[in-house]
């Protein structure tokens, strides 16, 4: 789970990360009195979940009341768009209005779960700031790394070295082994799945501070910190997904124009492999899981067809303990709802597999049924076609 | 013959007294698998359909000799069922719990660095010597015995192979489910080299998928080990990055991970890798009559 910058920063302070004074704002208004309030000048920062922001316009430095008021009404209620956001953008909703720092200097400092070691790794970096992608692409010896032993934890000493390895000393080098600690402690104690401070800054007296926070939330560790589930933003998510998360199904909305629903992950990422194999493109990532009902099947399938650029739908369903005459039967209690007016070609495969074919052939609906996989390629291939 | 798992296999069931864990008890039992215990912790002396229930899983193993455990217990909890299990002297742990936390496995994974036990998954549907032991909750009527292993991060498309080759008429030494998460027990690098020295092994499917390094991993050492024949697919190829494709494990971060590096990476070293899921078996039976 991705959580916006101000809420990052309110947990670093939790966790004594230093941050500038800064005020959540979400209209104009809300935006010149936090900037009263915390005197100026100030930073005005849209409020979304995607990175370079500051290029794509949505950080400025205000000076004045008539700046940040300026700046506000420009920014929220607006699309920016970013490297990250494709090229329709994300419309800003809020606003995070901070006392400008002095900056001196502006390192990278950041932690995620390196899979191939299991352990967390901690990467640090002179080079801080808006390009630091592009430093790890071309000189990556200019990350610093340090591995985290899960049986000793994060070490003080491990903490000082990087910060001298970054070539930092007195009471700087000791505020940056601090925060680092200070992070890794946050890192675990909420489950993160990644935390990143770009740019850590160190102000013209030497003292660092922490001038952007990114902070992921492990899904899998949410169980643990319920306060933490509101922190999500469904603003920054598809409305349709949305939807699907609400019914436990998974789904991703892609932009090609063939509906597919499978069990299992990994048989749905196949099965959009299949679709563009045979020259369409996939609509959608679905996986309704081994334990689906038919009212979920049933759900599934409405999302699938709401989306207005599926020309063809494709049911891959290998049954296990999702049972196919299960899974038939919200097929067809779908289609019969809503007016069906695109091809779906079903695949079925698996436990129960006669009973579930008998009720989509008994159900008046037009399925087009397949063998196997060859076959529902090629009936997938010649639906795509047929509809071009 | 087979890896990891044969007729000899003795099975404690943890979680045997919840819903999933009794009916997949029943379905193993069935499918030939010898269970002989059951833990839950508070209802020791309880039996499950004659099984025995224990309290703790090292009376367990004292009181029937089990050599083997699966776990179907919640995530909150599955992490400490592994590591009680391999502090009881469990060989093979088999964990089928999806939604562990990834800071859990690092510690079971260091816990379990440098002592016998082998662990399979978490988030794996397990694994399965066709005809002589299933220790997992894959349906056993699609597979047949054979000369073929499987290796696999994902449940229902290994189900999709295994099908394909029984149609063919090719049957499986062992199919092994490594799990989908970020952090697993045994990966694909650990368990190539058993299939390379069981002698009823004559070809291996590898069926990677996007997100880690798992691949690249296996290729390096497919490269210098492994004389028999591997076919390959890697699910994914059409998924766009910083999206987590339902398994925790399978998202493309910062460029790393992406299908086609997997694909160059294993064709790279001999490897057939094949780009439609409909071709796999066909590929594998063309493999090994070649």
């Amino acid at each position: 789970m991705r959580i916006h910058e101000y809420q990052a920063k309110r947990l670093f302070a939790d966790y004594g990360i230093p941050v500038a004074p800064s005020r959540p704002a979400m209209s104009v208004d809300e935006a010149v009195a936090a900037a009263d309030e915390l005197g100026l000048p100030v930073v005005v920062k849209a409020q979304i979940h995607a990175g370079g922001r500051g290029k794509g316009g949505g950080i400025v430095l205000a000076k004045t009341s008539d700046e940040v008021r300026e700046a506000a009404d420009r920014i929220l209620d607006a699309p920016l768009v970013t490297h990250q956001t494709g090229p329709e953008g994300r419309i800003v909703k809020t606003l995070l209005i901070e006392t400008a720092s002095r900056i001196a200097d502006e390192l990278y400092l950041g932690m995620v779960v390196d899979r191939a070691r299991r352990e967390i790794a901690v990467m640090a970096s002179r080079a801080g700031g808006v390009d630091i992608e592009e430093t790890a692409r071309e000189t990556p010896d200019a990350i610093l790394k340090e591995w985290i032993d899960p049986t000793i934890g994060l070490r003080p000493f491990q903490a000082f070295r990087l910060a001298h390895r970054l070539g930092l000393s007195g009471k700087t080098a000791r505020g940056v082994a601090g925060i680092v600690r200070a992070l890794f402690a946050l890192f675990c104690g909420l489950d993160a799945s990644l935390a990143e401070i770009n740019p850590l800054a160190i102000d013209e007296d030497g003292a660092p501070i922490a001038i952007d926070a990114k902070l992921n939330l492990d899904d899998n560790g949410l169980f643990r910190h319920p306060e933490l589930a509101e922190l999500r933003d469904l603003n920054e998510e598809d409305p349709l997904e949305v939807e699907a998360t609400s019914v436990n199904l998974n789904y991703i909305k892609l932009d090609g124009n063939v509906g597919c629903l499978v069990n299992g992950a990994g048989l749905a990422m196949a099965t959009m492999d299949l679709i563009q194999h045979v020259g369409a493109r996939p609509a959608n990532f679905l996986d309704v899981g081994g334990g689906a009902t038919a009212e979920m099947i049933e759900k599934g399938f409405r999302i699938l067809i709401a989306d207005p650029d599926v020309e063809a739908v494709f049911i891959n369903i290998f049954g296990g303990i999702l049972r196919c005459d299960i899974l038939a039967e919200g097929v067809v209690a779908a289609a019969k709802a809503v007016d069906l007016d695109v091809p779906v070609i079903v695949r079925l495969e698996g436990t129960n597999v006669e009973a579930g074919r008998e009720i989509l052939n008994r159900s008046g609906v037009a399925f087009r049924t397949a063998t196997d996989l060859a076959d529902a390629a090629e009936k997938v291939a010649a639906a795509v076609k047929g509809a071009a | 013959m087979s890896i990891l798992i044969d007729d000899r296999t003795a099975v404690l069931v943890q979680g045997i007294t919840g819903n999933e864990g009794r009916f997949h008890t029943e379905q193993m039992r069935e499918y030939g698998t010898k269970i002989v215990a059951g833990v839950t912790p508070g209802k020791g002396g309880q039996d499950v359909d004659g099984t025995p229930v224990f309290d703790t899983v090292a009376e367990g193993v004292r009181e029937t000799g089990a050599n083997a455990s699966i776990i179907f217990v919640p995530p909150a909890f599955a992490a400490d069922a592994i590591l009680e299990a391999a502090e009881a002297g469990i060989e093979l742990i088999v964990c089928l719990t999806e939604g562990i936390p990834p800071l859990d496995m690092i510690d079971v994974r260091r816990y379990l660095d440098g002592r016998g036990t082998k662990l399979v998954g978490p988030n794996t549907p397990g694994l399965i010597s066709p005809g002589s032991c299933k220790l997992g909750v894959m349906a056993g009527y699609i597979h047949k015995p054979g000369p073929i292993g499987i290796l696999s991060r994902s449940g229902t498309l290994t189900y999709e192979v295994v099908h394909q080759l029984t149609e063919l008429g090719i049957g499986q030494s062992t199919c092994v489910g490594i799990g989908g998460d970020p952090i697993v027990g045994l990966s694909f690098a650990e368990l190539i080299p058993m299939f390379e020295a069981d002698p009823d092994t004559e070809g291996i499917v590898l069926i990677g998928e996007i997100g880690g390094s798992a691949e690249e991993e296996a290729a390096a050492l497919i490269a210098e080990h492994v004389s028999k024949p591997v076919v390959a697919f890697i699910a994914g190829q059409t998924a766009p990055p910083g999206r987590r494709m339902g398994h925790a494990g399978a998202i493309i971060t910062g460029g790393a991970g992406t299908a086609a590096a997997k694909m160059d990476a294993l064709r790279a070293t001999g490897v057939r890798v094949i780009e439609s899921p409909a071709e796999i078996g066909a590929a594998m039976v063309e493999s090994v009559a070649g």
